[in-house]
């Protein structure tokens, strides 16, 4: 399949009529990317995944109308509220509104606009979270990246409604590659629903999508991010965010793509008494590949961490589950708690849990728990003398396992879309 | 169904890992009826529960059991319990995740069949109403199955099952141990709510003061993995009171334990 060539992201950079910096930028990201090796995964061979086998789609699509989306795409969508949405097609959005927050000073566009209307705002946000690291995958999505998000909630607006964004891979060999930035100032409060998604039967090739979020000081932000790719499909997200004084975060990361995944994710409890919450599930059946880690970095007093991560896997899925908690040197009074469990159903299944405590500073509360097990025949046994079917005391037992991360998606709506994937998948 | 309920074990012979444990159960229980099993530790009582539940690990090598009519050792556990058996057992499972009102109306609707499932509404006033009766706080039905549960809590979410599953053929294994007085006659009355022709009552225990509470018609007493002897109420009285040393005389047994290597 085509290489990406240097024609292709001035096409794109033209398109948008970006400014100069960032065409430059893109090419010497593209540059590098042909030289930067893959990143080095716990356990997992990632070398034949495919990362660079898509095509772009750099034709102009219409805008459509939301209940024109095909219905696989359309049920990741909240039925709650729906006033402010973002729908992206591939390289482009294809649906965009919002109501009533211009007047807030809020900012919600894909972040091509976000860029040609506020770049002064944008520029010190866009791949800061990212500084330090490099790899192939990386630099492919810095000279690639469109449409995406930008979401900016200044100081002390509270906004109740959440935002949605939805990133829709489509047709054979297609990739993508969408950036989300999430800004909360100071007091703000915002929730983002994120989902990367394509129908069932497509056959797209590659989804590489990076996040990142700020919560500044005593901001609160939660996000739900979902992504549910067919078995084509090398999805790739890393998401990364930095919390300042005070500030909470709440990660709800739902991995249900069903080919290869690298689910990355990596918080910076940056000022005191920053909080985050990371609650990560995963199902995978078939012959779904899954790398999934999730990071938090303390790197102030009186910060508080709390990973919990599950995994269930079917058929011959397998997953490496790693939980990083680290404490940096100073970062004293610091609480720091990771629990990562993974089950599997079939005897062909695998799961590893690693669960991994860097501690530099002696004045911290660190604890951590992890498993990797079968189904108890004794739960099973117990559940079917109450009359329950074999396989309903099996749903039972993995939605119990899967409960601790389900119950606190935010919307009804959505976690009922995620109740009918799993459904699907109990039936592969 | 509205014959009277009836489980009838013939000569039932049962091994666990390959070591015979039951040899040889007759026993006849009818709608109406309460059966005391006792014996000493190790001598079988367990497995015959076990058995005619359907536990995985639990051969049966001879004999037949019916329920009501139907081969119950031809069918899987989930379709003893629909055809109306339910076993208390003596050590439950506990299941993180799945809170007791979820499972307990995933398991009557089980019972119920596709499109007759119960209404949330009235689940929900029953469930109440039984945990009222058992002194079950209400924060119980939001509990995760047995999960943290103190003994007494497990057995007394055995006896909600129970009440709120209302079987044909009830067998209750030690539901009394690690109760306290209190506890123990919150669950008898429990159970003695259920009694009726409707149901008939297998009670596995090694104490009249459970009896006390729950009267048995019939007292079994199983030793090397038999009914060594049977008889009525008296007879756990006697037990009580003199122990089984007496009984081990009378039929000239030394070692009344089962399947144990010395
Ligand atoms: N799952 C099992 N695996 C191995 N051995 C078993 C198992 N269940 C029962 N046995 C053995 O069978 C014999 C009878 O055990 P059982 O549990 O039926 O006794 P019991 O009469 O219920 O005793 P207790 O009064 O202590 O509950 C014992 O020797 C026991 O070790
Ligand atoms: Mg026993």
């Amino acid at each position: 399949m085509m290489k990406t060539k240097e024609i292709d992201v001035t096409k794109l950079s033209e398109k948008n009529k970006e400014p100069k910096w960032l065409l430059e930028q893109r090419l010497t990201s593209l540059q590098e990317s042909k030289d930067l090796p893959l990143p080095k995964l716990e356990r997992t061979r990632i070398t034949n995944w495919g990362f660079e086998d898509f095509h772009l789609d750099q034709d102009k699509v219409a805008h459509t109308e939301l209940n024109r989306l095909p219905e696989d795409i359309h049920s990741f969508l909240t039925h709650e509220d729906n006033s402010h949405i973002i729908v992206q097609k591939n390289m482009q959005v294809v649906v965009a509104k919002s109501q009533g927050i211009e007047e807030q000073g809020v900012i919600f566009t894909d972040l091509n606009t976000a860029i040609l209307q506020h770049e002064e705002l944008v520029k010190p946000y866009l791949f800061s979270t990212l500084e330090g690291e490099k790899n192939k995958l990386f630099s492919l999505h810095k000279a690639l990246w469109s449409g995406g998000i930008f979401l900016y909630v200044p100081r002390n607006r509270e906004l109740k409604i959440p935002f949605q964004s939805l990133f829709w891979l489509k047709g054979k060999n297609m990739g993508m590659f969408p950036h989300v930035i999430v800004v909360a100032e100071e007091n703000s409060r915002v929730e983002l629903i994120a989902n990367f998604v394509a129908e069932q039967d497509d056959r797209p090739s590659v989804n590489n999508a990076i996040l990142e979020a700020f919560v500044g000081q005593n901001a609160q932000v939660r996000i739900a991010t979902v992504n549910h790719m067919p078995q084509s499909v090398v999805d790739v997200i890393y998401r990364r965010a930095v919390v300042e004084r005070d500030g909470k975060l709440e990660w709800i990361i739902g991995d249900f793509s069903e080919g290869r995944l690298i689910s990355d994710n990596y918080t910076a409890l940056k000022g005191e008494g920053g909080q985050v919450n990371v609650k990560a599930v995963t199902m995978g059946a078939g012959e779904m590949k899954a790398n999934i880690t999730s990071t938090v970095d303390h790197l102030a007093r009186h910060t508080t961490s709390d990973i919990l991560a599950r995994s269930v896997m079917k058929n011959t899925a397998s997953s490496i589950l790693n939980s990083i908690t680290k404490i940096e040197k100073g970062a004293s009074k610091s609480n720091g708690q990771q629990s990562g469990k993974v089950l599997m159903l079939n005897p062909k299944a695998r799961g590893d849990a690693n669960p991994i405590l860097l501690i530099d500073e002696n004045d911290v509360i660190a604890g951590h728990a992890a498993s990797v097990g079968r189904v108890d025949p004794m739960q099973i046994y117990y559940l079917m003398s109450r009359g329950i079917t074999e396989e309903e005391a099996e749903k039972l037992i993995v939605y119990g396992f899967l409960g601790i991360v389900l119950s606190n998606i935010p919307s009804q709506s959505l976690k009922e879309q995620l109740d009918r994937i799993i459904e699907r998948k109990f039936l592969q | 169904m509205t014959t009277t309920p009836k489980l009838s074990i013939n000569h039932l012979k049962v091994s666990v890992e390959g070591k015979p444990i039951l040899n040889g159960i007759d026993l006849e229980i009818k709608g109406g009826e309460v059966h005391a099993i006792m014996g000493p530790n190790g001598t079988g009582k367990s497995t015959l529960a076990a058995a005619l539940m359907g536990h995985p690990k639990y051969e049966v090598t001879d004999g037949q059991v019916l329920l009501d009519g139907q081969d119950l050792l031809e069918m899987e556990v989930d379709e003893r319990a629909r055809a109306g058996l339910f076993l208390a057992m003596q050590y439950p499972s506990e299941i993180s995740g799945v809170t007791n009102a979820d499972f307990l109306r995933s398991a009557i609707n089980a019972r119920r069949g596709e499109g007759n499932e119960v209404s949330l509404m009235k689940f929900i006033r029953e469930l109440d109403q039984k945990m009222e009766s058992l002194e079950i706080d209400q924060s119980f039905s939001t509990r995760y199955l047995n999960e943290g549960f103190s003994g007494g809590e497990k057995k007394r979410n055995e006896i909600l099952q129970l009440m709120m599953l209302k079987p044909r053929i009830a067998i209750l294994d030690e539901v009394d141990s690690g109760l306290d007085i209190d506890a123990l006659k919150i669950v008898a009355n429990g159970v003695n709510q259920l009694l009726s022709p409707e149901m008939g009552v297998m009670v596995i225990t090694h104490y009249q003061r459970l009896l006390n509470y729950i009267e048995p018609h019939y007292v079994h007493v199983i030793m090397q993995g038999k009914i060594v002897k049977s008889g009525g109420p008296e007879l756990a009285k006697r037990l009580e009171a003199e122990g089984y040393d007496w009984v081990k005389e009378e039929l000239g047994i030394e070692d009344e334990t089962v399947g144990q290597t010395k």
